[in-house]
């Protein structure tokens, strides 16, 4: 579980995160959405620790992570997974090399062994090719696939997902997060997926935070949603002419 | 403000140095990473430094050949102020200028794309010290080899100087042999060499500074890249002539 209570960020003199509490539930997909520039990338950054919070606090199970010094977050942060919005795959390294970095970095496994982990890892995110290209010799969707995979190749205890769909046609999308799903619940880990792509919200947003303007305006389940009258959540998910007429409709 | 700017800058390149010299996480990852940078930063630049060493050894004697034609001055005096000026200045101090501008824009924008495509984001949330990792590398291998650039350049600009003797009038190879041993002191060697393991240095670290604290797009990063060429020049050249003071001890 990880735990945010009554956050704030500002830079400047502008406020992006305004008194946010939220929990984010072990086991299950837990889903932050807003508006562009509604401070929902701030926020997830500020829950890992790459922005330092001007006031709260930020618990990792019942450990206090935001009070931690820099060898003490990196401990914890060896149990953390992310998939980045690009991938953030290392340019210089293959797809293998790429998956095979945490294991290189941090166990003492024999290579062969560390081969057949980083091999069992991308077939579980259904990646049976390509294994010696590089990221600019492979699609979007591939790019993400790896991302999970090194991601998860540690087995982390929380897993960050930063719009994990965004640049992906719809079936792509839809297999990204399924992929994300079947993991969160065959590890038991904490997951947290920004995005604002509704179909990933209504396919597995478990518990849902909407972000407004900086501060936490609702949450509840991708079910409660639609029988929300929370006119800025409604204006969120409604603003597409589709989802208007399935509303009208329903 | 300019000098609070200045001084911050150096602040905050003093506490990046501080994360680049710390114990890397793996021995086995920093070897391997050593000899790639050795191969990128050193290896692929022989060619080039060979290149315009050979060439500014020729245009050196030929104009000590132009310069010092006096019936005064003994013939072999062009082959001796060649040998000094390829050995004191041009192939520490003039090599290392060139060396800013070709690994030192290539190191700020391989750094500084890494950060804006969030690469060194995704090192850090794996609990890596991105610094040590992706600096720390490069400046050990420019400290290795670029002092054998050096003495590379000081052989092929000495040949370059020899090779032209053979085509002009102005002066027999035997004169120009004859000065290129007279009184030779080991000891310049010595402090071109040693002039150019600080300049390695300077290069390295100025220039991953630059692409360590790039931030926004593309142009960003180019500019970064200028900028690192730029501070680096000058840098090298505020140390060449503390160098030579305390070389010299004048």
């Amino acid at each position: 579980m990880i735990k945010a209570e009554n956050i704030s960020k500002h830079f400047d003199d502008h406020i992006v995160l305004d008194n946010v509490s939220a929990t984010f539930e072990t086991g299950k997909t837990n889903l932050i959405i807003g508006q562009s520039g509604s401070g929902k990338t701030v926020l997830l950054k500020s829950l890992l620790g790459l922005h330092q919070i001007d006031e709260g606090r930020i618990f990792y199970d019942d450990v206090c992570y935001s009070s931690l010094g820099f060898n003490e977050k990196k401990e914890i942060r060896k149990q953390v997974g992310m998939l980045f919005q690009g991938g953030a795959l290392f340019d210089s390294l293959t797809v293998v090399d790429n998956v095979k970095f945490p294991l290189d970095v941090f166990t003492d496994y024999s290579e062969s062994e560390k081969l057949d982990i980083v091999h069992d890892t991308l077939k579980k995110v259904r990646l049976d090719k390509a294994y010696d290209l590089y990221p600019s010799e492979i699609s979007g969707g591939m790019v993400k696939r790896v991302s999970i995979a090194r991601a998860i190749v540690m087995k982390p205890r929380y897993l960050f997902c930063d719009e994990p769909n965004s640049g992906l046609d719809p079936l792509t999308s839809v297999v990204i997060d399924n992929l994300i799903k079947e993991v969160t619940e065959e590890y038991g880990i904490t997951t947290i997926i920004n995005t604002h792509d509704m179909n990933s919200v209504m396919e597995i947003g478990e518990t849902v935070t909407f972000i407004y303007q900086g501060k936490m305006w609702w949450r509840g389940s991708k079910d409660d949603i639609l029988s929300s009258d929370n006119k800025e959540l409604n204006d969120f998910v409604f603003a597409s002419a589709m989802a208007k007429r399935a509303r009208q409709n329903m | 403000m300019f000098i609070t700017k200045i001084l911050s800058e150096i602040g905050r390149y003093m506490m990046l140095m501080g994360k680049v010299f710390s114990r890397p996480v793996k021995g086995m990852v920093f070897r391997r990473q050593l000899l790639d940078e050795m191969e990128k930063l050193g290896l692929n630049s022989v060619g080039i430094v060979a290149i315009i060493s050979v060439f500014m050894g020729a245009v050196v004697a030929l104009q000590m050949a132009i310069n010092l034609e006096s019936p005064f001055l003994p013939k072999y005096l062009i082959g001796y102020a060649t040998r000094e000026s390829l050995i004191l200045e041009f192939s520490s101090t003039v090599v290392a200028l060139i060396l800013a501008g070709k690994v030192g824009s290539n190191i700020a924008s391989e750094i500084g794309t890494m950060r804006i495509t969030e690469q060194i984001d995704a090192l850090e949330i794996m609990g890596v010290n991105s610094a040590n990792h992706l600096i720390l590398p490069k400046i050990i291998a420019a400290m290795i080899f670029f002092p054998l650039l050096t003495m590379m350049s000081m052989i092929v600009g000495v040949i370059g100087g020899y090779s032209i003797v053979f085509t002009v009038d102005m002066m027999t190879p035997d004169d120009f042999m004859q000065g290129l041993l007279s009184d030779f002191r080991p000891y310049l060697v010595f402090y071109g060499v040693s002039k150019m393991v600080v300049f390695a240095f300077i290069i390295t670290s100025v220039s991953a500074y630059y692409g360590y604290y790039a931030k926004g797009n593309s142009l960003e990063v180019g500019r970064s890249s200028t900028q690192a060429v730029v501070s680096s020049t000058i840098v090298v050249l505020i140390f060449d002539m503390i160098l030579t003071k305390l070389f010299f001890n004048y």
